[in-house]
């Protein structure tokens, strides 16, 4: 099952690889991460995003837990929350399929950030079923890069 | 006032009340030991880092304060990470220091330069590279505490050497606050009402204790909750010695060497009172078959510790001590009505005892199992016992009966080779008025055999008996009972003369091929002043038993050869 965890973390060297090596050490690849500062400067909220066994996921949760520079940690797979994840794509829009390109950026209500003779950069933002959707969109004309921030995510209410 | 880096760093220790480090300096800490030279701590200076990190583990394990030890940068530092993993698996609290390269250097691959937060990152509870001298007191502060509270365990601090050189103002914090870090000790009182209500539902019941009584000093109220409940009780090889050995309740070790009778009661039990203990793969057996009928109550201090391998019925997380006296407050209560019920379990358990108890074959040859009677008989069970790992220490645990905590010191978790005399050596610093004993194996006592010269030099009267078949026995013993009697590598016939090696050492040394001369040589080995080495030429390939092969449940057990 995919989960959504968001960590709480003292700002500090060595935390993110602490972490990333609680997932590596059970093989556990991590979907995404997204890593800022949170309205305090001196902690910094973790995304991540993982799929695995539900068990070990659990012992992970509690080894997240029990790190020292870890403040808190939530499974979003509980409670009701946002997901965002920005994306940015460099996709072939030469003469002919440039309207097409830019009518299905129109629907998505994503933004042409770059124009170059042969290609458009499309910057959107949205969750994991709306990128999918994007991306699924544009590949017929050829993706020639595209990058993501990793998914962050915030409990409603 | 102003003081350097190195200064801060002793005062910091005198302030933490360390009596005494090892350790091995280097170039990444000379203004370090310039200052420890004439400081009022203790200076052990060890021979190999490894062997310093195990002594201040066997200091930390007989007295139960946090051991310190200290190592130079690249090398110096790597040579600690054994120590440092053999104290974290088994929760020990050290703090260890280590030399760094300068800090516009870090990162530049210089001489001596190892990324050391980084490798030991994953075998520490906690690791600090101090780059800013102002952050250096309030760290030392830190580590002690970390060490110490909690699940405890190693924590390593990384000095740049420019870093001891450069100078601030001394102010020692008064206080910790890690607001990510707060254990809890007590255990949840609902938690602790419902795990009563089951153990006095229970009929056949089972205590299964480990180090973390030993660590949380409960074996006054585990024996408290044994005679209240006469719940039997068996011990991992962590907890050894927190439970009287002679009593009748005690069931011996469960587990892979475990006793017949006390892996009988754990598979045959309805309900199983885990304290400190972490449900490790040597203790349990294959897990789908472990303990089949049996509800679990878990208490423990380090919440990943529960439900991680096998499912709990009622976990607490709490310290041992507060949450077994809580226990025994509702328990007392429950009468003697709760007792009569188990009466027919108590028979159960007498007659697996009597049906198979802990022996070997009693002749006239030397056996590696009687030297470890003899020890426990001269030594009237009072002596602190280290291991090192294999047969022998499976042997010590067996045949010496520990009545007292923090007496049976060994690497329980990692599991390390060469632990046992470096350690012996930490313990008998720690406790000079206990004889120590490290029970040894001929292949790892040569895994740090140099720390003798520690041990002379600092006139350390450890005394080792080498349990010496002239293999890497319990390798050997796998190799027989599962590799059709492939020696493959486990030969030590060319060993050197033990004995030669403690006079060169200007140790003693007293070989023992007979069975009658035993019980003499360890009187004079105990009567002699400074290091002995004791080197027992045991029956060649005498095995471990009973057994249950890894991977097998604790019922199906080797009982011994035919």
């Amino acid at each position: 099952m995919r989960h959504t965890i968001s960590i709480l973390v003292e700002n500090k060297p060595g935390v993110l690889a602490r972490i990333s090596s609680l997932f590596s050490a059970r093989g556990f690849n991590i979907d995404s991460l997204a890593v800022g500062e949170t309205e305090q400067r001196d902690i910094s909220r973790m995304t991540i995003v993982v799929k695995g066994d539900e068990k070990i996921l659990e012992q992970v949760m509690k080894q997240l837990n029990k790190l020292i520079d870890v403040i808190k940690v939530i499974d979003f797979v509980e409670q009701p929350h946002l997901e965002r994840d920005l994306v940015l794509i460099k996709v072939n829009a030469g003469k002919g399929k440039r309207s097409e390109v830019l009518e299905i950026v129109d629907i998505f209500r994503a933004k042409i950030v770059d124009v170059a003779s042969n290609t458009v950069i499309v910057e959107m933002t949205g969750d994991e079923e709306k990128i999918l959707a994007l991306v699924n969109m544009l590949k017929p004309f050829g993706i020639k890069e595209m990058v993501r921030t990793g998914i962050v995510a915030m409990g409603r209410g | 006032m102003k003081l350097t880096g190195a200064q801060i760093f002793v005062e910091s220790l005198i302030k933490e009340k360390v009596e005494i480090m090892f350790g091995i300096p280097g170039g990444a800490l000379l203004p370090t030991f310039d200052v420890l030279y004439g400081a009022p701590i203790k200076f052990i200076l060890a021979r190999h880092e490894q062997g310093a990190a195990h002594m201040a583990d066997g200091y930390a394990r007989a007295t139960g304060k946090v051991g310190v030890c200290i190592a130079t940068s690249g090398p110096g530092a790597t040579n600690l990470t054994t120590g440092l993993a053999t104290a974290n698996m088994d929760s020990i609290p050290i703090v260890a220091f280590t030399g760094q390269v300068a800090t516009h250097l870090v990162g530049n691959d210089a001489f001596q330069e190892a990324d050391t937060t980084g490798v030991t990152r994953s075998i520490t509870k906690y690791n600090y590279l101090v780059k800013d001298i102002k952050e250096l007191a309030s760290t030392i502060k830190e580590a002690f505490c970390i060490a110490r509270t909690g699940r405890p365990g190693p924590v390593l601090i990384d000095l740049p050497v420019d870093v001891q050189r450069a100078s601030c103002e001394f102010v020692y914090p008064r206080e910790v606050d890690i607001r990510s870090y707060k254990p809890k000790y007590d255990g949840h009182p609902q938690q602790i009402k419902k795990a009563v209500e089951m153990i006095k539902e229970s009929e056949r019941p089972v205590i299964y204790a480990g180090g973390g009584i030993i660590i949380s000093g409960a074996s006054e109220e585990l024996r408290e909750m044994a005679k209240i409940t006469q719940i039997p009780v068996t011990l991992t090889l962590m907890g050894m010695g927190a439970f009287p050995q002679d009593s009748e309740l005690f069931l011996g070790m469960l587990g892979m060497h475990g006793t017949y009778f006390a892996n009988q009661a754990i598979q045959n039990s309805d309900l199983i009172i885990a304290i400190g203990a972490r449900f490790d793969d040597r203790i349990t057996g294959r897990l789908d078959g472990f303990a089949p009928k049996a509800k679990i109550i878990h208490v423990d201090i380090d919440p990943t510790s529960i439900s991680k391998n096998v499912k709990v019925d009622i976990p607490i997380v709490g310290d041992a001590k507060n949450v077994i006296k809580e226990m025994n407050k509702l328990l007392s209560k429950l009468g003697p009505r709760n007792i009569e019920k188990r009466k027919k379990w108590q028979k159960q358990i007498s007659a697996w005892k009597k049906e198979n108890p802990l022996t070997y074959k009693k002749d006239d040859k030397l056996r590696p199992q009687y030297v470890v009677e003899k020890i426990y008989e001269v030594t009237k069970g009072k002596a602190i016992i280290t291991t090192e790992v294999g047969q022998n220490q499976m042997w010590a645990q067996q045949f010496y009966k520990y009545n007292y905590p923090r007496h049976f010191i060994t690497s329980g978790g990692l599991g390390t080779m060469g632990y046992g005399f470096p350690a012996a050596i930490g313990a008998k610093l720690g406790k000079p008025e206990k004889i120590v004993f490290d029970i040894a194996g001929d292949g790892s006592i040569q895994m740090n055999i140099q720390e003798m010269a520690t041990a002379v030099n600092n006139k350390v009267g450890v005394k080792v008996a080498i349990l010496n078949n002239g293999y890497l026995g319990m390798v050997r013993q796998w190799q027989q009972l599962f590799y059709k009697k492939r020696y493959s590598a486990t030969d030590l016939t060319a060993n050197p003369d033990f004995v030669k090696i403690a006079e060169a050492y200007g140790a003693s040394g007293i070989r023992v091929t007979k069975k009658d001369e035993a019980e003499g040589a360890l009187r004079k080995a105990i009567s002699t002043d400074g290091p002995v080495i004791l080197d027992f030429l045991v029956e060649r390939e005498e095995n471990v038993f009973p057994m249950v092969p890894a991977g097998a449940r604790l019922d199906e057990v080797i009982r011994g050869l035919a």
